[in-house]
């Protein structure tokens, strides 16, 4: 017969072993690798979930495990002993402990999941765009507003990037495991393309590896991920656009796309505007008599607002109000306008 | 009954049908052929198996897979008395089988559930058998990165068949524990519909003939879980597959409903349903969803047939499909199905512990319930094999916490085990062992679930061998481990022999740490970036040494069972002759010889106290020899609850 002190001390040695072991185990998974590396800003809400979890289930295991090989070294059949063991039938109030407890723990954790979904799902404005087209059995990626195509994925650090995903076959899955978060490429057009917004965090080449089973080349469908620093992301960009990452060159060719040079001649000879060799002295008499000087704003001032000022033996009205980019079609970007004033003053060197 | 010694080869089930089975090939394929050579159709293509291409035609195929099985069915003897009452001629109120013994009892019909539930073990050892030796030929691709063993398609069909031959080997296990236990357990003389047993045996055969039969069609190349639109331009073998599937799933539905019934209808007087051995709940538990929700997965492979052969477009995004409607309909039965896979071994854990711990099963009401709060819960659960899928962004939500809500009744048999075994008198023969290491085993599993029902995570895991880790320690805690707990346990009630208690613990203690190996390995390479269903992993992944690991376990594993086998195959014939009740259970089949006659129960006995009062004076049933019946003031209560209980039947 055992007494209550004896049931009592089993009881205190195997919660004691419990506690002991799962701060073994939360100790122990801090020496074997568990995750790759985070480079991801979604990354961070799921790995610290991950490790809530990893800690709840080091305890759960331990709970059941210790007091199971307890029971089995403790309560043992001594040998011989053919009676049978205490009659317990239950226990009404464990039973509710122990449905209500686990109960709430989940209902805690579907919270914080939650939570972390909503997180990984935050969207900034102005994401990076990139469609991602899964075909048996390669990736690529287009850029549609700068009307680039890859084979590898190209992305700039800490900047939102949203990935719209779609298949042209069957069902594909993208997943980088640096950046935790995986999304199906469906196929069936375009109700069917899916979102993924990816905040990469750490510069570094990574892979693109297909998530769902897609037939014969399944295991080898990757593709190169690439993470730069946002300046030599520009310059990646602006070279596989075949745009020019020196802004004099990039200033030459919106100069012919805006039809600058059809009014604007750089030798001095007079066409219809004034030709851009004469600014070089660095200063230019207007039609009203007064000078003013050449500088960036003067410039860009006469490409937006032609009319403010107009040069001395040149007419109003001439020069177009609005220039339209004639592959974006969109109005000139400040940008643009930049890089035509550097193009400008490179002619006066 | 059949002069074993003189009777005929072709006198034998198995063989009778698989003659019948070409014919209903033939006979398929015949008529789809003439029927397009009537109407102008091609009807014969060349032998080119790398174009996809089998002589006849695709549905001439199909129609030929799907007459073969019911041909089988005819030929191994099933259906003549259901012929025989259709053509109103009198049949036997309980069928006798062709044979009394011996082999060509087993390769027949046999009508006796005892038989059946033994056909049913067998046939899910060998299938087993059959999806390990798959899955050691991919293993052993995987010990090194590259490829060095098989080519890419075919581990992609050797990796898809694996899946499936698994899982048909443990339906068919469950139905071996349903079968063997159910009529036992509660008094019946066999099952409710006899018949309808042996035929939803025999309807495993030529499904899992066909399901092999892939192989020589060119193999599928898309799991089990055969998602279209790949699935729709695979090869022939995916029709095989589709089809097998459909064959399996009906003996499913048809064992699923004899359960039921004689559950329902034919247990012992004063056998309350709080009064079943717990096993019965976990039986019926099962039933109930095998009943209702097989029928998804012959709904969702039958439209991808249909898209095949038809061109219809159910799951194409260009002909106003959905691909994604596939896998709701897919994963609204292959969900509830892993519960059908682990509720009965979970209730072969219940029902052994607390006779080798001598004390009563913790909670009886409350674990009798959880397994139908799982199965209940079971259904609202599925899309979260789908979280990365494309489907509604938010309606992920709350299939998360319908899924975590899972692990509460789940819980509640882990906290009910503990305290069963705790202050007990443990003794550890082999079944005790299985049990044990089942529930350990079944906790890692289980305890690997709450990361992917958590979406956030599962972003991360899904498709990954993650995933591959949760699912095998689910399945070899939840029905693996339990079914040799139930075989060795319940073997000298079947054979009249004791298997060799040596060979059983080295069983045990070698799967058990490879089975730990494996497991914790394939968790780990999942969350450090390997996927699931690939042929060869990426050096850059640094796994190299977890996948040699994972292969040796898989060895190791395999190895053990073979032990096993070995054990039970020599222990029928030559092992120790075995007492009636080697455990000292009060389980009533335990007061029945070994093996146990062909009836069962000579006489209906009564329920005369609680299945798991041990350590209380007075037996569980009337027939008991070793325990008298309790002392008076306890028999009146119980009386008038028989009277009760027998008064609702």
């Amino acid at each position: 017969m055992k007494n209550r002190l004896q049931k009592a001390t089993h009881l205190i040695i195997a919660s004691i072993l419990v506690i002991v072991v799962t701060a073994l185990l939360i100790i122990g998974m801090n020496y074997i690798r568990i995750l790759p590396q985070a480079a991801s800003a979604q990354a961070e809400p799921i790995d610290q979930l991950f490790r809530l979890e990893l800690v709840v289930i080091a305890f759960l295991f331990s709970l059941i495990v210790v007091f199971m090989v307890y029971s089995i070294f403790v309560f043992r059949r001594k040998r011989g002993d053919t009676a049978d063991a205490a009659h317990i039938e239950g226990n009404t109030k464990l039973e509710i402990a122990w449905t209500v407890a686990p109960l709430a723990t989940v209902m805690v954790f579907a919270y914080l999941g939650g939570n972390a979904l909503a997180a990984t799902l935050a969207p900034e404005p102005k994401p990076l765009r990139v469609e991602v087209i899964g075909k048996q059995w390669a990736w690529s990626f287009v850029y549609p507003d700068y009307g680039v195509v890859s084979d590898k994925l190209y992305l700039p650090e800490d900047k939102q990037t949203i990935l719209l995903l779609r298949s042209e076959d069957v069902i594909h899955s993208f997943w980088v495991p640096e950046f935790r978060v995986k999304q199906d490429a469906l196929p069936g057009g375009e109700d069917f393309v899916r979102e993924l917004r990816v905040t990469p965090t750490e510069q570094g080449e990574y892979k693109l590896r297909c998530a769902e089973l897609c037939g014969l080349q399944h295991t080898y469908m990757e593709s190169p991920v690439i993470i730069l620093g946002q300046a030599d992301f520009d310059s990646w960009l602006n070279k596989a656009a075949g745009i020019s990452d020196d802004p004099v060159v990039r200033g030459e060719k919106f100069a012919t796309n805006f039809g600058c040079l059809s009014c604007h001649s750089l030798d001095g000879s007079k066409l219809v505007g004034p030709s851009w060799q004469n600014m070089c002295d660095g200063s230019e008499t207007m039609a009203d008599g007064s000078t003013v000087t050449v500088d960036e704003a003067y410039l860009r001032e006469s490409i937006l607002n032609p009319n403010t000022k107009i040069v001395e033996g040149f007419a109003a009205g001439l020069m177009p109000a609005q220039f339209i980019d004639p592959v974006s079609k969109k109005p000139i970007s400040d940008d643009q306008i930049t890089d035509i004033i550097a193009y400008m003053s490179s002619i006066c060197r | 009954m059949t002069d074993t010694k003189k009777a005929s080869f072709f006198s034998v089930g198995m063989i009778r049908g698989l003659i019948f089975m070409l014919g209903g090939y033939a006979a398929g394929l015949a008529l789809v052929t003439v029927i397009r050579l009537l109407m102008g159709l091609p009807a014969f293509l060349a032998w080119n198996p790398s174009g996809n291409e089998y002589l006849f035609t695709e549905p001439a195929w199909v129609v030929g897979t799907i007459f073969a099985p019911f041909a089988f069915l005819l030929g191994v003897g099933v259906l003549t008395d259901w012929l025989k009452v259709m053509n109103g001629e009198e049949t036997a109120e309980h069928p006798t089988d062709a044979f009394a013994s011996g082999w060509r009892r087993y390769l027949s019909a046999s009508y006796d559930h005892k038989a059946i539930g033994l056909q049913y073990g067998v046939t899910s050892l060998v299938v087993l058998g059959i999806g390990g030796i798959f899955a050691l030929i991919f293993r052993t691709e995987l010990a090194q990165s590259g490829m060095q063993v098989v080519s890419l398609q075919t581990y992609n069909t050797v990796m898809s068949l694996h899946g499936i031959v698994m899982i048909i080997g443990i339906l068919l296990g469950v139905g071996a524990m349903s079968n063997y236990l159910v009529p036992l357990m509660i008094g019946a003389n066999d099952m409710a519909f006899p018949r309808l047993n042996a035929f939803a045996y025999w309807i495993n055969v030529p499904a899992a003939l066909i399901m092999l039969t892939t192989i020589i069609f060119g193999g599928f190349d898309t799991g089990w879980t055969g998602y279209p639109p790949l699935s729709q331009k695979a090869p022939l073998g995916m029709d095989m597959f589709f089809l097998a599937v459909y064959f399996a799933g009906l003996s499913s539905i048809l064992g699923s409903l004899n359960v039921i019934a004689t559950t329902m209808r034919m247990r012992a007087k004063g056998m309350g349903y709080f009064r079943m051995p717990i096993f019965v709940w976990s039986a019926l538990a099962t039933a109930l969803i095998g009943l209702t929700a097989t029928q998804l997965i012959g709904l969702s492979f039958q439209m991808v047939l249909f898209e095949r052969l038809f061109g219809m477009g159910f799951f194409t995004g260009q002909l106003g499909g959905d691909p994604i409607l596939f896998q709701h309909l897919f994963w609204f039965y292959s969900h509830p199905a892993v519960y059908v896979f682990v509720l009965t071994g979970l209730g072969v854990i219940s029902e052994l512990l607390p006779v080798f711990a001598r004390k009563p099963l913790f909670g009886y009401r409350w674990v009798a319930l959880s397994s139908f709060g799982i199965a209940l819960v079971g259904f609202l659960v599925w899309a979260h094999h789908m979280f990365t899928s494309g489907m509604s962004a938010y309606l992920r939500i709350p299939f998360m916490y319908s899924t975590l809500l899972v692990a509460i009744p789940t819980g509640v048999k882990f906290f009910s085990w503990v305290a069963t075994i705790w202050e007990g008198k443990l003794s550890f023969e082999t079944p005790m062992l299985f049990a044990l290491g089942a529930v350990s085993i079944f906790l890692l599993g289980g305890l690997s679930g709450p990361p992917n029902a958590t979406v956030a995570t599962d972003l991360h895991l899904q498709d990954t061998y993650w995933i591959v880790g949760h699912f095998h320690a689910t399945m070899f805690g939840g029905f693996i481990f339990p079914f040799f707990a139930f075989l060795y346990y319940w073997f000298p009630k079947m054979t009249g022999r004791m298997y060799n208690e040596r060979l059983g613990k080295i069983h045990f203690f070698l799967m058990l740490p490879a089975f730990y190996v494996q497991s914790l390995g394939q968790m780990q390479v999942g969350l450090l970036g390997m996927r699931r269903r690939i042929g060869d992993f990426d050096p850059a992944l640094g796994i190299d040494m977890q996948q040699m690991l994972i292969t040796i376990a898989a060895f190791a594993i395999f190895t053990s069972v073979l032990i096993a086998v070995y054990n039970f195959a020599y222990s029928t014939k030559r092992g120790p002759v075995a007492s009636s009740n080697p455990w000292r259970s009060r389980s009533p089949e335990f007061m029945l010889p070994s093996p146990i006659p062909l009836h069962n129960y000579p006489q209906p006995f009564e329920v005369i106290g609680e299945p798991y009062d041990y350590g209380k004076p007075g037996a569980y049933v009337s027939i008991d020899p070793e325990r008298a019946p309790a002392p008076l003031e306890e028999v009146a209560p119980s009386g008038a609850e028989a009277a009760a209980a027998g008064a609702a039947d």
